[in-house]
């Protein structure tokens, strides 16, 4: 056998799926601009993504503002004698900028994009998204859209709280454990916040939002098999969406912080 | 009669003019011919893998043949818009093999479906037809608020079944529609299928290998094999055709033309 025949089967393979992935997103946005659109599955879906997340968002940037402040602080403590004021500004550029929207990024991918690859890909197995098709539906309007929209969205407000969390949980351990003073410390988080902080964070975290969605929907939308085609779309859709999201993080960090 | 390409006095409701599909090297559908009069009742026989499920899908537009046409009511349905598309669809009623209910949603909502999302009809109305065909199917009315995970599969058969005739459609296709069911229940089935075709006047195309249920729900027989339609005709005179392939599959012999690739130990 040709050794070079299974290479060259695997990057024929990989055309096809890059071409498969861009019909399917040039679609999807095409159905996000056209009417009809199904509201009260959009209004369902930013529910699921928005409210229920907030807990495992919370947690996650909570514990990461916490274990920011005490690394910073055993780290600069030997470098600098305004470990105090320095904390603060570690902690408040480092939740906003990278990983508040990376952590929810990846939070989501989890919970989210893993559920809507097994339910889109249990629909496709069983028929279901074949039904929508017979019933003049638009699977890409009925199931796609909603889920692309409310990502997009829900996202941003995720990550905006889980900012005002980590900070808070740096704010925690530094007054707390470190008995920093309370006053100094908000005033110097306040003194180095910048709008284009924030805002970076949050496209970042449109961006993610958009990319687990888009890796949920595509993978479950195309499974096949049974059982075990809805566990394979459900693991490449956390994996796929987890490498986009630390890729697309370093790009857009390069687009905003680049000098 | 042993002719693939039928021809009949009316207009055919449905024609599959030299359909072709390949998926890789394998070959499903090599150049199959088929008319569908309107108001008859056809079934297509066939093995497992003799391109049954994918006739059904081409013609529902789920997939697109590589080569040949189908006409619905006289008009091509290959590359129309997708508005036309569903527009077709309308017609169409289609029973799944697995029934395809949405799970996310209650009994009468799955039945109305069509009706709210695709014809705009409001919650109110389309409960009322739901309800309604859900009588005609033999369900009580108290089952519209339940889930399809608390129904058992024949019950899920007929809830399909009312979904497909929620609309009154023209057109009806039934995959398998007995598959998984007893026998008592498979005739129960094969009853509410006859009496919703014959009430709504339609023109019903099935694709199974239950022979019991072809004889009993079909005006006409088909047998699909190696791509192609072999042998059409008469429901009643299936028993008596010279056809080699359809007299070893109608009476599941294992010696005859229709090789089964089995591997002997």
């Amino acid at each position: 056998m040709n050794p070079l025949r299974p290479i060259g089967a695997a990057f024929l393979g990989f055309l096809a799926a890059t071409g498969q992935l861009s019909m399917f997103t040039s679609t999807a946005i095409w159905h996000c601009v056209r009417p009809p659109f199904f509201f009260r599955l959009l209004v369902r879906q930013m529910i699921d993504i928005g409210y229920y997340s907030l807990p495992v968002v919370g947690m996650t940037t909570l514990f990461a503002g916490m274990a920011l402040a005490l690394q910073t602080y055993s780290g600069f403590s030997r470098l600098s004698a305004e470990a105090e004021s320095a904390i603060a500004k570690v902690v408040l550029l480092g939740i906003t900028r990278e990983l508040g929207p990376v952590l929810a990024g990846l939070m989501v991918a989890g919970r989210i994009g893993a559920a809507m690859a097994a339910e889109l890909g249990t629909m496709r197995v069983t028929e279901q998204i074949d039904a929508l098709t017979t019933l003049s539906t638009n699977p890409y309007k009925y199931l796609v859209v909603p889920r692309i929209i409310a990502g997009l969205t829900m996202l941003p407000v995720l990550v905006f709280v889980g900012d005002i969390v980590g900070v808070f949980g740096g704010y925690i351990v530094s007054v707390y454990k470190l008995g920093f003073n309370p006053g100094l410390y908000i005033k110097a988080s306040w003194d180095i916040l910048q709008a284009i902080d924030v805002i970076s964070g949050l496209v970042k975290a449109s961006a993610f939002g958009f990319i687990v969605t888009l890796m949920g929907c595509y993978h479950g939308y195309h499974s096949k098999g049974g059982a075990q085609g809805v566990g394979a779309a459900t693991t490449n859709a956390v994996v796929s969406a987890s490498i986009l999201i630390l890729i697309t993080n370093y790009i857009i960090t390069e687009l905003f912080f680049s000098t | 009669m042993t002719d693939s390409k039928t021809t009949s006095r009316t207009a055919p409701m449905i024609r599959l003019d030299n359909l072709h599909k390949t998926f890789g090297s394998k070959t499903v559908l090599n150049g199959m011919n088929l008319d569908i009069p309107q108001g008859s009742s056809l079934v297509i026989i066939g093995g497992s893998g003799s391109g049954k499920s994918v006739t059904l899908k081409c013609i529902l537009g789920l997939l697109a043949p590589d080569e040949g046409d189908i006409f619905i009511n006289g008009e091509s349905t290959l590359a129309v818009f997708a508005a036309t598309r569903e527009r077709t669809n309308r017609n169409i009623g289609m029973l799944f093999q697995g029934a395809a209910l949405f799970d996310s949603l209650t009994v009468w909502e799955n039945i109305s479906f069509g009706l709210m999302q695709g014809e705009g009809m409001n919650r109110d109305d389309a409960r009322d037809i739901a309800l309604e065909k859900l009588v005609a199917v033999g369900m009580e009315r108290k089952d519209a608020d339940r889930w399809p995970s608390e129904l058992s599969g024949g019950m899920q058969k007929r809830v399909g079944l009312a979904r497909a005739i929620a609309s009154n459609p023209a057109i009806m296709f039934f995959d398998e529609p007995t598959t998984g069911l007893d026998p008592v229940m498979a005739d129960v089935i094969n009853d509410l299928i006859v009496n919703c075709v014959r009430e709504l006047g339609a023109t019903a195309l099935t694709i199974t290998h239950d022979m019991a249920s072809a004889r009993k729900i079909s005006d006409r027989i088909a047998m699909l094999y190696q791509g192609k339609i072999i042998w059409t005709g008469e429901t009643q005179d299936i028993d008596h055709c010279d056809n080699a392939h359809v007299d070893q599959f109608i009476h599941g012999k294992i010696n005859g033309p229709i090789k089964m690739n089995l591997r002997v130990a």
